[in-house]
């Protein structure tokens, strides 16, 4: 600890740290542009500037930029005084002369960093009277707008983009005053986390563009604290509504999951809300033909309460992306023994493997925040850019932080960008990247290797037996990878807090198994070792963690006939079984009732249909990659019948007059009835909050007595949420809320972004009310390691066959985001892609059209792509992607198919 | 006769001597001495003890600097010399002299500062127009290769260095050591924050040390002749000679070696061969365009670093721009000012946003346009944009011709103001 003098007043801080952060972190407010606590302090702007005296009589003191200062054991400093002031207000100024103070045209207006820092410096009057430079904007693609005339050159931009995010399309051109941030030319910005400029650009060139289709100020939205729901990584965001329609999603700081920023999926593919495939009102099926009607509530819980009323014929489809406590409303409806938890067998044997291997082993999940702490990374087998993207930038800056450990050694300090980047130059701390196809963090990586998943898991087995002799060493390495293995082991023993990330979207246990033994050997020899295991949806871990069976178990039930009624909730079962299987399910169930929020091919087969509430629009709980069970809660009401999964479940139980359906009246309700039933889930009991009503609309919302009085006159009085301490209102509490309940972040004099900082205990560290979330899931001690000690033989080609693995796709491969228009234009084309040898030997080249046969079915057509990585012998599918049907991963497809 | 260590073998309008003649006049011979078995850390020692003072604006003493890179077998590798060759400064033309005239005195120079400091690669950073002095400088290195004054293992010694020209895009940032240096790296030429030092964190993450050519070339001299004679040759504290340059309208604009601390009177008016006829002196910018301006009343100020900057100014790189009585002060700023904005490196607000406000409002004052209040604002800018307070030295350089400007020639601005015109320039 340090004793600083501020203004005369002496404060205890941290050492290590420089006098910015430690002036925000005490409160005070000075003003700054190029910093930003994920980026650091580069010096450029020169907003920052403070006075330093050399001591207690020194009265003329000099100005210093307070983000490049660290601060020291006594040193006194002025904020207040009048040059430090002036110079403050000046720079400003100067940015205001070419500035276009257009700010009631700007979508940043209201939410602008520069407006607060204007505001706070005190410049307020013109004194330049000359032409304003301009600029020609580029077309960026469906996610951003470019604004370049209002930017202020504080070169945080092109310093997340390229030194943060690994993106290379784009730069800062030209100099002087003419300096220009964009592309060299007109283009779709191609990294997953460009979305992340509309926040960290301080004023008005980057904003969201999907936002400017149905603008409304920030301060007239009205917010929620929600979670993410397009993948497992689980990212705190807080989705923005008004009249009715979601506008915008942006990030909610939580140190140990998202931090400051989100991928592109997560940003901006909210829009599946708004979508015209969202399902309205209850829809019945007509018998024979398809003919669908819109239905009341009463009349279609009327048509299901026969089919439901006795439990032990029916069978309830889960959903890993469907929360806890919908789920467990539907395990209640139709008993334990009968609720699936979603998930095909291999998915679900997988994903169980994933929790067993967390919590039986000695290596915990870590929070992203710890990845980014990690100084050795493996990845076997998943491309997270694609599939868990936030982890894969924790990746990067896993890698990006360790070298700075040497810049250390020259007293550089580690918040000192600039240096510690002419220090380090593009030294990267140890990375292995072996995945079968090529993948984005392959331009992070030490080593990269592509291989079938057999022998990536083989790869991790050898590296686990090199690093700790315990660990069984796979027979017959080829040279090649065996001293691959020995210097990715030295590499891991070097390091003190090393990191193991893996995933299912292979569908290889082995990989799993490989990934377990590493991060076990890591901890056998004394390593402060982590696993990490992506897993697909936003809640795949909370349905691992419950206690449901596969897919299987329901179709043999409405095969052997001792089913009869099937319900689907918010599962779309063509996303996880062949095209004819689903249909023979539907087909053979004699009532098929889903419960979702949006229609597809599971909902146009079923009977009944039950709008669900969107995750924006619900509240419960999901579980992500780390274990960390977070709350969500809705952002608005959906209209008039949509409603939460878990609400649907209770009518239908009240329906069947089942007696639970009394006792629950709100999400807490269903919440303690589960944590009671499912030990695994116990903690999701101290996710309950009690207490005052927290507004969900900054006290700035406008026109609320206006905004209906085209409709009525008089103003309805706002719903009430039984759910939640929040209120859909602008008024009640207003003192510091429990961060999980957090619906944005605002303060007063702060009204962008970086309102966060008067959240946060230490800037840049865990919100006041510490970090949102309770993890479920903590390792077991490592005395006694039980190792895995099955080895998949090497991968072996088959003569005309070849191995299926995924081709996982950010933009396109989820369900959800892709009903997005914005991330709908960012969808990669269709294909199957091969090595171009084996494309050669079988006289096709890229862009032929491919014929494929897999057992039983009919042929697929998908043009070939080349793909010179991807090992010979296997096949790339993008899963998941618009019309592309489901294909078992691992499986082998043909010219004369398999059977 | 007088000790010309730098210009000694130069001959206006001829080619420079080649490797072998250089060496028949007795050059490399300061490298056959060092090789010959002087400890590199006595060579530093001998540069410290010389006086020298860098020539490329800044006057760091050389050999404190070479002392700041770590030595021994513990040190990174490999360590690099970047040659300040940019010499974009507006009035300043004396490093080309060295280059085009005897680059092989710069070869001598960089092999003992590259000795001293058991460095391994040189860099000779050349300014873009300098295209003469790259080809003189790359057929010279070529010849030290050839007679083994370069590469492996030189004269047996086990010693080795290469050296490279790079020649820059054009920016006078690039000058700016750091700037220098992230522009050699392939990056923008913009400066770097210090700490880190060049010396121990520089091109590449390695240590580097960064000379002006001119200091350089003062090297071979002082390990030939010792410490003791280099100081000698001075007439102030600062040891050595200097390449005195002088433009503006005088006589014979050009440049000359001569003692450090020769007066200013000497080298305008014997040297230089006083004012063109019919002119008198206003004032001048001793050190080049980023110094302040100094009047007659300094003539007899001796032109070192510690009585230059007594009277108020820099010595910066020695070369003396002129003003007349014929020629507008505020349009000679306004030209100055236009170049700073326009060399800017844009990564500062002050600098970026300040230069160019400032060179619309000197154009508004030229042309008669000005307000009253530009004044003010100009003066305030001297003082917000003074050391520190940019991100580099660029921006406090260009202020301190605004500064005296405004100081000496007050009533010059006033007269633009209150005539609504350029009293230099005729109505209409
Ligand atoms: C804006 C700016 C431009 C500069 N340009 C030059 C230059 O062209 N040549 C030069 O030698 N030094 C230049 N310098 C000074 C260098 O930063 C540095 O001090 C010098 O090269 C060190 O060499 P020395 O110690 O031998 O003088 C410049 C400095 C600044 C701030
Ligand atoms: S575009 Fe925005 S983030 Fe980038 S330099 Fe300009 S103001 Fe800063
Ligand atoms: S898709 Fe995943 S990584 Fe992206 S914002 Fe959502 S939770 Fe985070
Ligand atoms: S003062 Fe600032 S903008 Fe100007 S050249 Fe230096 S760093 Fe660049
Ligand atoms: S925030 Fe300190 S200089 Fe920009």
């Amino acid at each position: 600890m340090a004793t600083i003098y501020v203004d005369g007043t002496p404060h205890e801080v941290e050492e290590g740290q420089n006098l910015l952060q430690a002036c925000l972190s005490l409160g005070y407010d000075l003003p700054y542009f190029c910093w930003h606590p994920a980026l650091h302090s580069v010096g450029a702007c020169r907003q920052c500037a403070v006075k330093q005296f050399k001591d207690e009589r020194d009265a003329r003191g000099r100005i210093v930029m307070a983000c490049m200062t660290p601060v020291a054991d006594g040193i006194r400093i002025s904020i207040d005084d009048p040059e430090a002031r002036e110079f403050r207000k000046s720079v400003i100024e100067w940015l205001m002369t070419n500035h276009p103070h257009d700010c009631p045209i700007c979508d940043e207006g209201g939410s602008c960093h520069l407006q607060d820092m204007t505001v706070m410096t005190g410049h307020a009057h013109r004194r330049f009277r000359y032409k304003k430079r301009t600029y020609r904007n580029q077309c960026l693609g469906p996610f951003l707008n470019h604004e370049m005339n209002r930017c202020i050159q504080c070169y945080r931009c092109v310093r997340f983009y390229r030194d943060y995010a690994g993106g290379r399309d784009f730069d800062v051109l030209g100099s002087r005053n003419r300096v220009y941030f964009g592309r060299h030319e007109d283009g779709v910005l191609e990294n997953e986390f460009s979305g992340n400029l509309a926040e960290i650009c301080p004023t008005g060139v980057f904003t969201d563009k999907t936002l400017k289709k149905h603008y409304t100020r920030k301060w007239d939205l009205q917010w929620s604290p929600s979670i993410c729901p397009h993948c497992a990584v689980g990212c705190n965001v807080s989705p923005g509504e008004r009249y009715g329609s979601l506008r915008c999603v942006v990030n909610r700081y939580n140190d140990a999951v998202n931090g400051y920023v989100l991928c592109d999926r997560g940003r901006f593919g909210y829009e599946y809300v708004n979508s015209e495939k969202r399902i309205r009102g209850p829809l019945a099926r007509g018998a024979g033909e398809n003919a669908v009607e819109a239905v009341s509530k009463g009349t279609a819980l009327e048509r299901i309460r026969p089919w439901i009323s006795e439990p032990e014929r029916v069978v309830g489809i889960g959903s890993p992306r469907a929360s806890l406590e919908s789920n467990f409303a539907l395990r209640a409806l139709v008993g334990p023994e009968r609720f699936v938890a979603g998930m095909s067998d291999p998915e679900l044997r997988l994903a169980r493997r994933a929790v067993s291997i967390l919590r039986d082993g000695p290596a915990a999940p870590p929070s992203v925040a710890e990845i980014e702490a990690c100084d050795a990374v493996v990845v076997l087998g998943e491309d997270l850019t694609n599939s868990a993207p936030r982890l894969a930038l924790a990746v990067r800056q896993a890698v990006r932080r360790q070298p700075t450990e040497k810049a250390a050694r020259f007293k550089i300090p580690a918040w000192d960008a600039a240096a510690v980047a002419y220090c380090c130059q593009n030294e990267k701390g140890p990375l292995l990247v072996a995945t079968p196809a090529p993948d984005r963090l392959d331009d992070a990586a030490t080593w990269t290797r592509r291989a079938a998943p057999d022998d990536v898991a083989r790869l991790g087995f050898a590296i686990a037996h090199a690093v700790c002799s315990a660990s069984p060493a796979p027979d017959a390495m080829s040279e090649a990878d065996r001293s691959l293995a020995e210097e990715v082991a030295r590499a891991l023993k070097d390091a003190k807090r090393p990191a193991v990330l893996t995933g299912v979207s292979c569908g290889s246990e082995d990989v799993l198994r490989a990934a377990a033994n590493l991060a076990w050997a890591l901890r056998a020899e004394g390593k402060d070792a982590r696993l990490s295991i992506a897993l697909p949806e936003c809640n795949s871990m909370g349905l691992a963690l419950m206690d449901g069976g596969s897919l299987d178990q329901a179709i043999e039930a409405v095969e052997n006939g001792s089913a009869q009624t099937l319900v689907v909730l918010e599962n779309d079962l063509f996303r996880r079984m062949e095209k004819t299987k689903a249909e023979r399910l539907l087909e053979s169930a004699q009532h098929a009732i889903a419960i979702d929020c949006v229609e597809n091919p599971t909902t146009a087969r079923a009977e009944i249909v039950l709008p669900a509430a969107a995750l924006y629009e619900a509240s419960g709980t999901v579980v992500n990659n780390e274990g960390r069970a977070q709350r969500f809660d809705r952002c608005y009401v959906a209209e008039d019948n949509i409603q939460d999964g878990w609400r649907w479940l209770i009518d239908a139980m009240s329906a069947a007059r089942r007696s639970e359906a009394k006792d629950w009246t709100s999400l807490d309700d269903v919440r303690a009835a589960m944590t009671e039933a499912l030990p695994a889930l116990a903690g999701v009991a101290q996710l309950r909050v009690e207490g005052g009503k927290i507004p969900r609309q900054p006290h700035r919302y406008s026109g609320r007595t206006a905004m209906r009085a085209h409709i009525d006159m008089s103003e309805p009085t706002p719903p009430e949420d039984a759910d939640s301490p929040l209120a859909f209102s602008m008024e009640g509490y207003s003192g510091a809320e429990p961060p999980a309940l957090q619906p944005f972040f605002w303060s007063p004099g702060w009204n962008s972004p970086s309102a966060v900082n008067k959240h946060q205990r230490e800037i840049g560290g865990a919100l006041r009310g510490g970090s949102p979330g309770i993890r479920l899931i903590e390792a077991a001690p490592s005395e006694k390691i039980v190792w895995f000690e099955e080895i998949p033989q090497a991968f072996s080609r088959r003569p005309d066959e070849w191995l299926l693995v995924p081709l996982s796709r950010i933009f396109g491969g989820e369900e959800l985001s892709v009903l997005s228009p914005a991330v709908a234009e960012r969808v990669a084309a269709a294909c199957i892609a091969m090595n171009p040898k084996d494309a050669e030997a079988l006289g096709l080249k890229a862009g032929d059209e491919a014929e494929i046969r897999l057992g039983g079915t009919e042929p697929i057509r998908q043009p070939l792509a080349d793909m010179k990585e991807l090992p010979e012998g296997v096949a790339g599918w993008p899963s998941g992607l618009p019309g592309v049907e489901w294909v078992e991963m691992l499986s082998w497809i043909g010219r004369k198919g398999t059977d | 006769m007088m000790e010309r260590p730098l210009t000694q073998h130069i001959v206006p309008n001829r080619e420079p001597l080649s490797a072998e003649e250089y060496e028949k006049v007795g050059g490399y011979g300061a490298v056959r001495k060092i090789l010959g078995g002087i400890a590199p850390q006595d060579v530093t020692r001998m540069v410290k003890d010389s006086g020298l003072r860098g020539r490329g604006g800044a006057g760091f003493p050389t050999g404190l600097k070479w002392g700041f890179v770590p030595m021994g077998d513990a040190a990174p590798r490999p360590k690099y010399l970047a040659v300040n060759g940019d010499e974009m400064e507006p009035g300043t033309f004396k490093d080309r002299v060295l280059l085009e005239g005897n680059p092989h005195l710069l070869l001598e120079g960089i092999l003992v500062v590259s000795y001293a400091t058991q460095l391994d690669t040189a860099f000779v950073f050349l300014r873009a127009e300098y295209k003469l002095a790259a080809a003189r400088m790359r057929q010279a290195i070529g010849e030290a290769y050839a007679r083994g004054w370069l590469g492996k293992n030189i004269l047996g010694s086990g010693f080795s260095l290469d050296v490279h020209v790079h020649t820059s895009a054009g920016r006078y940032i690039c000058g700016e050591e750091t700037g220098m240096i992230n522009s050699l790296e392939g990056r923008r030429a913009a400066p770097r924050a210090k700490p880190p030092f060049p010396p121990v964190v520089g091109l590449w993450g390695k240590p580097t040390v960064t000379n002006n050519v001119e200091t350089l070339c003062c090297v071979p001299s002082i390990v030939v002749n010792g410490p003791q004679w280099f100081k000698n040759l001075s007439r102030g504290d600062d040891g050595g000679t200097k390449l005195y340059g002088v433009s503006g309208k005088v006589k014979r604009p050009g440049a000359w070696e001569l003692p450090m601390g020769t007066t200013v009177r000497e080298i305008l008016e014997e040297h230089a061969g006083g004012m063109r006829d019919g002119l008198s002196l206003r004032g001048f910018l001793p050190g080049g365009a980023s110094t302040d301006f100094l009047t007659d009343a300094h003539l007899d100020v001796k032109m070192d670093f510690a009585s230059i900057e007594k009277a108020g100014s820099r010595l910066g790189t020695g070369t003396t721009i002129v003003l007349d009585d014929e020629t507008c002060p505020v349009g000679l700023v306004l030209n100055l000012t236009r170049f700073f904005a326009q060399e800017s490196c844009g990564w500062c607000t002050p600098c970026r946003e300040g230069l160019p406000w400032l060179a619309s409002i000197l154009s508004d004052l030229e042309n008669g346009q000005g307000r009253a209040s530009d004044l003010k604002i100009l003066e305030e800018h001297t003082r917000l944009l003074g050391p520190g307070n940019t991100y580099c030295a660029l921006a406090p350089g260009a202020m301190e011709p605004i500064a005296s400007a405004l100081k000496h020639f007050r009533e010059d601005f006033e007269r633009h103001l209150r005539g609504k015109r350029c009293p230099w320039r005729s109505a209409g």
